[in-house]
């Protein structure tokens, strides 16, 4: 090794070690630090952003509003590129900063890496988005704000069937995601219970997600009536693309991934016509808390925001109806806020944007999902 | 009745054959532009994925911010693809062209990839957005309405041949063409010989970033979902394409990139949609174990 | 000088060499360590350690493939995957049956031979390819072994092993435990891997390597790499040093697997795509091909920077992708080697260095 990298060797190892330095981290006696983690890099960074914007949002007017019980909140997220690994290193630079409650994770996979972390350590959290069961399974410090996989999976076979949408039914789904091979498990598996009949089951992965002719064609040639769709709205609004392209207009239902289609820029929303979901939050409901909140989310972002935002928007404000329940302070440490937060969280109900919502002693939200279709590009309830 | 479950069968695979083609030219354009900077410059240029997403992108703003029309959107996204392009070159790789690994600049061109997809998820958002087609063609029914191939397919076609046929023109009648020749062949007996050695692999870059361009606003109007990781995923499949082919012959790269298409196509409809990556990737191998250079690749044997 | 004394000579150097190498990793143990034990070290470091422990073998194994046999590989995760998948699998399988330190041994060694027996047997029929070739061949690899991990829902019952490609498939019998979840993975590995058990990991692929690569073996696979010809005409079996080589640096990404594995309570494929293969190849260039201590140092460094860059928050990633094209740059252009050289002339201590760096 030639000296010169020697330097620069030395130079970054002795960066890396005096980093490694512990940093004085006390917890503030006038705020509480909640923090986030979630992808704001990488290919799923669109879901990421939306969470930190969507509990930002919920920050800032808790703190215009005089806080929790008079305590100002501190929000700080951290990027974990929807890695496991990463996510853990965000967990701990969380920790060092002084975080005294998680908003997070994002994502499945990350959640459960994470939610080993916080149960040593007995951090309170809620997942505003990590569905798989695992996300909060044997954790009584963590609580979850969406329907969990196989709830989605269980609930879509139960609307379609008790409303007699249909009775053949094709799902095209991505077998390299847990949330979309999760939802298509549970609703495979108790598909039969509605009588539905599942005659086309095809799959695509993360690396080959542009072209859907195939597993269109095979729905076609079934005579499927309906195309189940528990996948995320970028994929989705090609699949739409795609089987109009081929002449192909069976009714298309989806779960809370799709919601957001209508939001993309520039997307055709007339091929998403008569497209149903069974989401727990529409950005175009008329109900005062939804206007607000889409118009501050379009005043400070510029986009419409999706439903990863309102569930963290929720997750902040069942964080503060806990804290008000329990009567926390922001000087006691994280392990103490945590035992009094978890009894408090059974105790609450949060009118949210995604629903009124409380909670059972397994950390799984109690929430009615609406089901709405889309017409005349927006959202109608049904 | 066997007649008609016959025919039922035929016309499917007929179906299945036109998506694959489909497809398939999508990859073999941007196949095209990594052929060609390999041919000349010996490196794997992984960045072109992401400068066919930085193409699609001032196109589309082109079109939908600045209201430029299709065409001049167009040739704007290949002006600024080319500008990109003969900067990256110079500031990341050139300085690398002498470092005695070829294993040096095709880091250096992940680093230049990570770099253009982050100011891209910086400047743009991470939320896709819908692009928005440049012309339209209409649809070509065929066979009674049964078999309908679509107008962008027939376009990504005709222009992926075009693309092939020019550049196979320009390399083996022109003199800069001959110039490229000659610094794949050997760089320092071209320079010898009287080649602009840099000036040549500037211009090869030049015109695989401009190809980029084309190449990402074909793939976004055959496929319309454009996010900052766009084109990372079908950059990797075109780059197997060109090594299927024979990395460095273009004709190669344009027949790579269609069997390609063809072969993922099938493999999900008639093996299994689950592990359609898996069997693609299977005859990959298979070809590659039977032909060593690829299916057009020149085998040069190598001598003391 | 007749050629004993140059073979004992060299011999001295290359101990002298290694003793170095595995001196800097037991000092990096012995101060960290310090810290931890005495409190002066953050949460996000102390994270960080087993992960930094887990790149650096990945790092050094590929060191063997890319520096030493000089062969380009793209699928070094899809070994790692395989290490990974197969400990978890066992560890989970066995649960409370055997206690935790024996459990995770035998993990390691599981991982490790999963792992180099598919390195064989990829080994083989891939390794008579050239180049760019043989790059996308193992790129290929990788992705199939993605590919296929992602469909295998496997399960334990009374009744013993079901493996199946649907989650419907799996008919587990009355308390059976589903370990293999399709896309989901496994989740629930207990956190058994340590520091330092890291830092022994280390120790012993270190020692493998350094011995391999000084050995008579070593030498052979060496003069294959340099010129391939001239080794065939000695009568040296180029294929079979090139398989060896390949197999332990397969066997040794699978122990950087099962040490990945035991660390995060979830594991899924989607880790071990070709980002991560190439991510492992940036340590290795970076440090310098076939210098194994530069590889273990740039593995460090390049683990630890998008953490330490964390408070630049959206411009992140941006920053490390610069950071990224100019250490390349700066270690690896000859117009920067000459500026160096330049500059160290100049300074008073380094003339003698700076002919060294000539030489």
């Amino acid at each position: 090794m030639s000296n010169w990298k020697k330097v620069v060797g030395l130079t970054m190892a002795a960066a890396v070690m005096a980093s490694m330095i512990a940093p004085v981290s006390v917890f503030a006696d006038e705020a509480f630090k909640i923090g986030g983690i979630g992808p704001l890099t990488g290919g799923a960074a669109a879901y990421g952003i939306a969470v930190q914007n969507g509990a930002q949002i919920a920050v800032d007017e808790i703190n215009a509003n005089g806080g929790i019980n008079g305590y100002q909140i501190e929000f700080q997220m951290e990027d974990d590129e929807h890695d496991a690994e990463k996510s853990v290193n965000a967990y701990n630079t969380l920790k060092d900063w002084g975080m005294q409650i998680l908003d997070g994770t994002v994502t499945s996979a990350p959640c459960i890496a994470v939610k080993a972390e916080t149960m040593n350590d007995n951090m309170f959290y809620i997942t505003p988005s990590g569905s798989a069961v695992d996300c909060i399974d044997g954790a009584d410090n963590g609580f979850r704000l969406c329907f969990s996989d196989p709830a989605q999976g269980a609930k879509s076979a139960e609307y379609i069937g008790e409303n007699g949408l249909a009775t053949k039914i094709a799902i095209i789904y991505d077998s390299s995601d847990p949330y979309s091979s999760g939802i298509k498990d549970s609703f495979v598996s108790v598909a039969g219970d509605y009588s539905l009949e599942v005659v086309s089951e095809e799959a695509f992965t993360a690396d080959s997600k542009t072209d859907f002719s195939v597993q269109l064609q095979k729905a076609k040639d079934a005579e499927a009536e309906l195309v189940f769709l528990p996948i995320y709205y970028t994929e989705a609004s090609l699949i739409l693309q795609q089987a109009s392209d081929m002449d192909f207009a069976p009714t298309f239902f989806g779960c809370d991934g799709l919601d957001g289609i209508l939001g993309v820029e520039n997307f055709d929303t007339s091929l998403a016509e008569g497209v149903m979901l069974l989401t727990p939050f529409a950005a175009d409901a008329d109900d005062d808390l939804t206007k607000s909140f889409v118009a501050a989310y379009q005043d400070a972002y510029g986009e419409i925001p999706i439903q990863f935002a309102a569930d963290s928007y929720d997750v902040i404000y069942a964080m503060k109806a806990a804290i008000e329940q329990a009567n926390v302070t922001p000087d006691m440490d994280p392990s103490d806020i945590c035992e009094a937060l978890k009894g408090a969280m059974t105790e609450i109900t949060v009118e949210g944007l995604t629903g009124t919502i409380t909670w059972d002693e397994n950390g799984e939200p109690d929430k009615e999902p609406k089901a709405v279709v889309i017409e005349g590009g927006a959202y109608k309830a049904m | 009745m066997m007649y008609d479950i016959l025919q039922g069968c035929i016309m499917s695979f007929i179906i299945y054959l036109t998506n694959g083609i489909s497809l398939g030219s999508v990859y073999a354009i941007i196949a095209l532009g990594y052929t060609m900077v390999y041919g000349i410059a010996k490196m794997l240029n992984f960045a072109h994925g992401d400068v066919i997403m930085i193409g699609a992108y001032i196109a589309l703003m082109a079109m939908t911010k600045g209201g430029v029309p299709g065409i001049p959107a167009v040739l704007l996204a290949m002006a600024g693809c080319t500008v990109l392009g003969i900067l990256i070159e110079k500031i990341a790789y050139k300085p690398l062209r002498k470092a005695g690994s070829p294993l040096a600049v095709l880091i250096t061109a992940i680093g230049v990839s990570y770099l253009l997809q982050n100011i891209a998820l910086l400047v743009f958002g991470p939320d896709p957005k819908t692009f928005v087609s440049v012309i339209s063609v209409p649809n070509l029914q065929m066979a009674g309405g049964k078999l309908t191939i679509s107008g962008n397919t027939i376009i990504t076609i005709v222009i992926s041949i075009i693309i092939m046929l020019s550049l196979n023109w320009f390399v083996q009648k022109t003199k800069p063409g001959h110039a490229m020749l000659a610094v794949s062949e050997d760089k320092d007996a071209a320079q010898l010989m009287g080649v602009n050695v840099n000036g040549t692999i500037s211009m090869t870059f030049a015109i695989g970033s401009a190809l980029a361009a084309v190449a990402g606003v074909l793939l976004c109007t055959a496929y319309p979902s454009l996010t900052p990781y766009t084109g990372s995923m079908p950059g990797i499949k075109a780059f197997v394409a060109a090594v299927f082919g024979g990395i460095g012959s273009i004709p190669g790269a344009m027949i790579g990139g269609i069997l390609l298409g063809i072969i993922q196509i099938l493999a999900t409809a008639y093996i299994s949609s689950q592990v359609a990556d898996a069997i693609v990737f299977g005859v990959l191998i298979v070809i590659l174990l039977v032909r060593p250079a690829g299916l057009f690749g020149k085998n040069i044997q190598e001598k003391v | 000088m007749n050629a004993a004394e140059l073979i004992k000579k060299r011999k001295s150097r290359d101990l002298r060499s290694s003793l170095i190498t595995y001196g800097i990793v037991v000092v990096f143990y012995i101060v960290v360590q310090t810290m931890v034990n005495t409190g002066h070290i953050s949460s996000l470091m102390k994270g960080l350690l087993v992960p930094i422990c887990v790149y650096v073998i990945a790092a050094v194994s590929l060191n063997l493939v890319v520096g030493i046999s000089g062969e380009l590989s793209l699928g070094h995760a899809g070994f790692m995957c395989l290490g990974a998948y197969a400990s978890t699998f066992f560890t989970n399988v066995v649960g409370d049956g055997l206690p935790e330190l024996p459990r995770f041994i035998l993990a390691i060694l599981i991982g490790a031979c999963v792992a180099g027996f598919f390195g064989i047997l990829i080994g083989i029929p891939v390794l008579r390819l050239k180049g760019d070739y043989l790059a996308i061949v193992t790129l290929a690899f990788g992705e199939i072994i993605k590919n296929l991990m992602n469909v295998i829902y496997a399960g334990v019952d009374d009744g013993g092993l079901h493996f199946a490609t649907t989650d419907s498939g799996l008919k587990l019998g009355e308390g059976g435990k589903k370990i293999i979840k399709g896309a989901l993975g496994i989740s629930g590995t207990p956190k058994n891997s340590t520091f330092t058990i890291g830092i022994v990991l280390i120790l012993i692929t270190l020692f493998i390597v350094l011995n391999l690569i000084n050995s008579r073996s070593g030498r052979a696979i060496m003069s294959t790499r340099d010129n391939r010809i001239a080794a065939e005409s000695i009568g040296i079996p180029v294929t079979r040093f090139k398989l060896m080589a390949f197999s332990i640096s397969a066997a040794l990404a699978g122990v950087a697997g099962v040490l990945y594995a035991h660390n995060l309570a979830t594991l899924t494929v989607k880790k071990f795509d070709y980002n991560t293969s190439i991510l492992i190849l940036v340590f290795v260039v970076l440090g310098g091909i076939g210098n194994i201590r530069g590889s273990m140092i740039a593995a460090v460094i390049l683990t630890a920077l998008p953490e330490m860059l964390r408070g630049l928050s959206n411009y992140r990633m941006l920053i490390y992708a610069i950071v990224l094209i100019v250490l390349m740059l700066f270690n690896w252009a000859p117009a920067a080697r000459a500026f160096r050289s330049r500059i160290l002339e100049k300074l008073p201590f380094g003339r003698r260095n700076a002919e060294k760096e000539e030489s």
